[in-house]
């Protein structure tokens, strides 16, 4: 009796373990392919942040888990996708870590609320979750970049007649609670209602509660590109904002490291493909790179 | 500090929704409440099985999930439970959809829990009182209404203040459910000033703990006056 039940017990480990590889098979990435640095460790100076992580050969990396396009992580893949998390990728393989391996490199998700106290007590190296540089925000932590330059536009039903904010003035646009797009929407005239997370937004617009949703435009786009044939981004951009690298302040050196590993995959191409590979599909051109603010 | 100082009027205007959810959702429960204490004690099998399942399912449901269903689910399936029939604007606050869904959620977790409290204080009067009651010949409204429930809500005072300062909190979940008040304030205060976390923390802490004050200062008073001599 006992033997049956340890050969059972065998056996229902042996199906959970190809279950396991069942699901490993299925979460291959769909970014482009980013070549890991060789040596990586010896061309940083000691002492440096950068030296440590590639010694150390682990990072932890801060990215947005609802943002289609930018940074999304459905329950199925163990990397999240989108642009911010392509960027990251890159930064980690100039440190000569494979950006593909968990054991290695850890995404950890960051929300709007809580990424400034993750880059300060250290539970995250480096933040890429459409992260605005802000001048606030620079007094408590590093900003990198602007990587990409995105403008606040509206989300709408496909047949909605809304072409621009005024056709909204004092209606009620949703964005998600605590946000900068929130303040925008208010300073346009519109009412703000806010949410946890831009999905629960966009299901507030497809159920008519709510006329619009509004945050950057390249946000929209991945959630109108979900959405096809129900949902649409309209208007001018109305606000600008600059999407930078975070990283702590007790680490300047870092800046230098970001802005160059930055700059020569955009030489490479490699900021294109990354760009056509994820939000690419929703119609957006690659831009050019903006001009990277000086390192302090 | 100064973030929270520098614009009062987002600050008070926020904990001004705050108030609003509590007292509207705080009236309608102890309504709501007291009908469901009635017909958990009553006599009639039927009601008070349904008032006990009701309990049942809505307290330990977790608040976050009721507003949720109030928001995302159902009104994908009824058109009315949008609430978009509501619009009313009092000077710069708006009472729209959002806001009815958050007291609609509120209201139906909240009662549960004040039924709870008055059936404790209804528990707490002798039941020769209610025997006493129905010797002189009342039927089960009076026993209830001129007998019973006025000793009861004596007792279930301080209960029944634990409860609605719960309500007072809970009303920070609205906060992510498209109402700008405290709880969401303060997220847009410390997103956009991000170096002043800590002093805008302790102004909204302070806020809370003004607002909680007052209710347990009412139920303290309430109790003093009420006490059976």
């Amino acid at each position: 009796m006992r033997f049956i039940r340890t050969k059972a017990a065998i056996a229902v480990a042996g199906l959970a373990l190809t279950m396991t590889a069942c699901g490993d098979a299925g979460s291959d990435s769909e970014g482009a392919d980013v070549e890991v640095a060789d040596d990586a460790a010896s061309s940083f100076d000691d002492g440096t942040r950068m030296k440590e992580l590639a010694d150390a050969g682990t990072i932890k990396v801060g990215v947005k888990y609802d943002q289609p396009g930018l940074g999304f992580k459905d329950a199925a893949s163990d990397i999240p996708t989108g642009f911010d998390v392509e960027m990251a990728k890159i930064l980690v393989a100039s440190l000569g870590i494979d950006p593909e391996d968990t054991s290695k490199v850890e995404y950890v998700e960051t929300i709007s609320d809580n990424r400034e106290p993750f880059l300060e007590d250290g539970t995250v190296d480096i933040v890429l979750a459409s992260y605005s540089i802000t001048d606030d925000r620079r007094k408590v932590v590093g900003q990198a970049g602007p990587y990409l330059v995105t403008g606040q536009q509206l989300l709408v039903p496909e047949d909605s007649d809304v072409a621009s904010t005024a056709d909204l003035a004092g209606k009620e646009v949703c964005s998600v609670t605590g946000s900068t797009s929130l303040e925008n929407v208010k300073a346009e005239g519109m009412k703000p209602v806010g949410f946890d997370t831009y999905s629960e937004c966009v299901e507030k617009v497809l159920d008519g509660t709510v006329e619009a949703m509004s945050t950057d435009g390249t946000i929209l786009a991945g959630y109108a590109a979900q959405n096809e044939g129900q949902l649409k981004v309209v208007g001018d951009e109305f606000s600008e904002e600059n999407i930078g690298v975070g990283y702590s302040k007790d680490r300047p050196e870092m800046c230098q490291w970001i802005v160059d590993t930055i700059t020569k995959a955009y030489d490479d191409g490699d900021y294109e493909a990354a760009f056509e590979a994820t939000l690419g599909p929703s119609g957006v051109e690659v831009p050019e790179l903006p001009t990277m603010d000086e390192c302090a | 500090m100064n973030a929270v100082l520098d614009s009062p009027d987002l600050f008070l205007k926020a904990f001004g929704y705050t108030v609003f959810l509590f007292l509207v959702s705080g009236v309608i429960s102890v309504v709501l409440g007291t009908l469901l204490v009635a017909m958990r004690v009553g006599p009639v099998a039927i009601l008070s099985r349904a008032a006990t399942v009701y309990i049942t399912v809505v307290r330990n449901t977790p608040l976050v999930i009721i507003f949720l269903f109030f928001q995302l689910g159902a009104p994908k399936v009824f058109q009315t439970l949008r609430f978009s029939w509501v619009d009313i604007h009092i000077g710069p606050y708006d009472f729209t959809s959002f806001f009815t869904a958050a007291v609609v959620a509120l209201s139906l977790y909240t009662s549960c829990f004040v039924c709870e409290a008055l059936r404790a204080g209804i528990n707490a009067v002798p039941l020769g009182q209610a025997e006493a009651a129905r010797a002189i010949g009342l039927p089960f409204s009076g026993v209830m209404r001129q007998v019973v429930l006025p000793q009861a809500f004596r007792a279930a005072v301080p209960p029944l203040a634990s409860t609605l300062i719960a309500l007072l909190k809970n009303t920070s979940v609205a906060g992510v459910f498209g109402v700008i008040e405290a709880a969401a304030q303060m997220k847009s205060f410390t997103n956009d000033f991000a170096s002043e976390r800590t002093g805008i923390f302790i102004m909204f802490a302070l806020g809370y703990v003004v607002l909680v004050e007052i209710v347990s200062a009412v139920a303290t008073v309430l109790e003093r006056r009420w006490r059976i001599a």
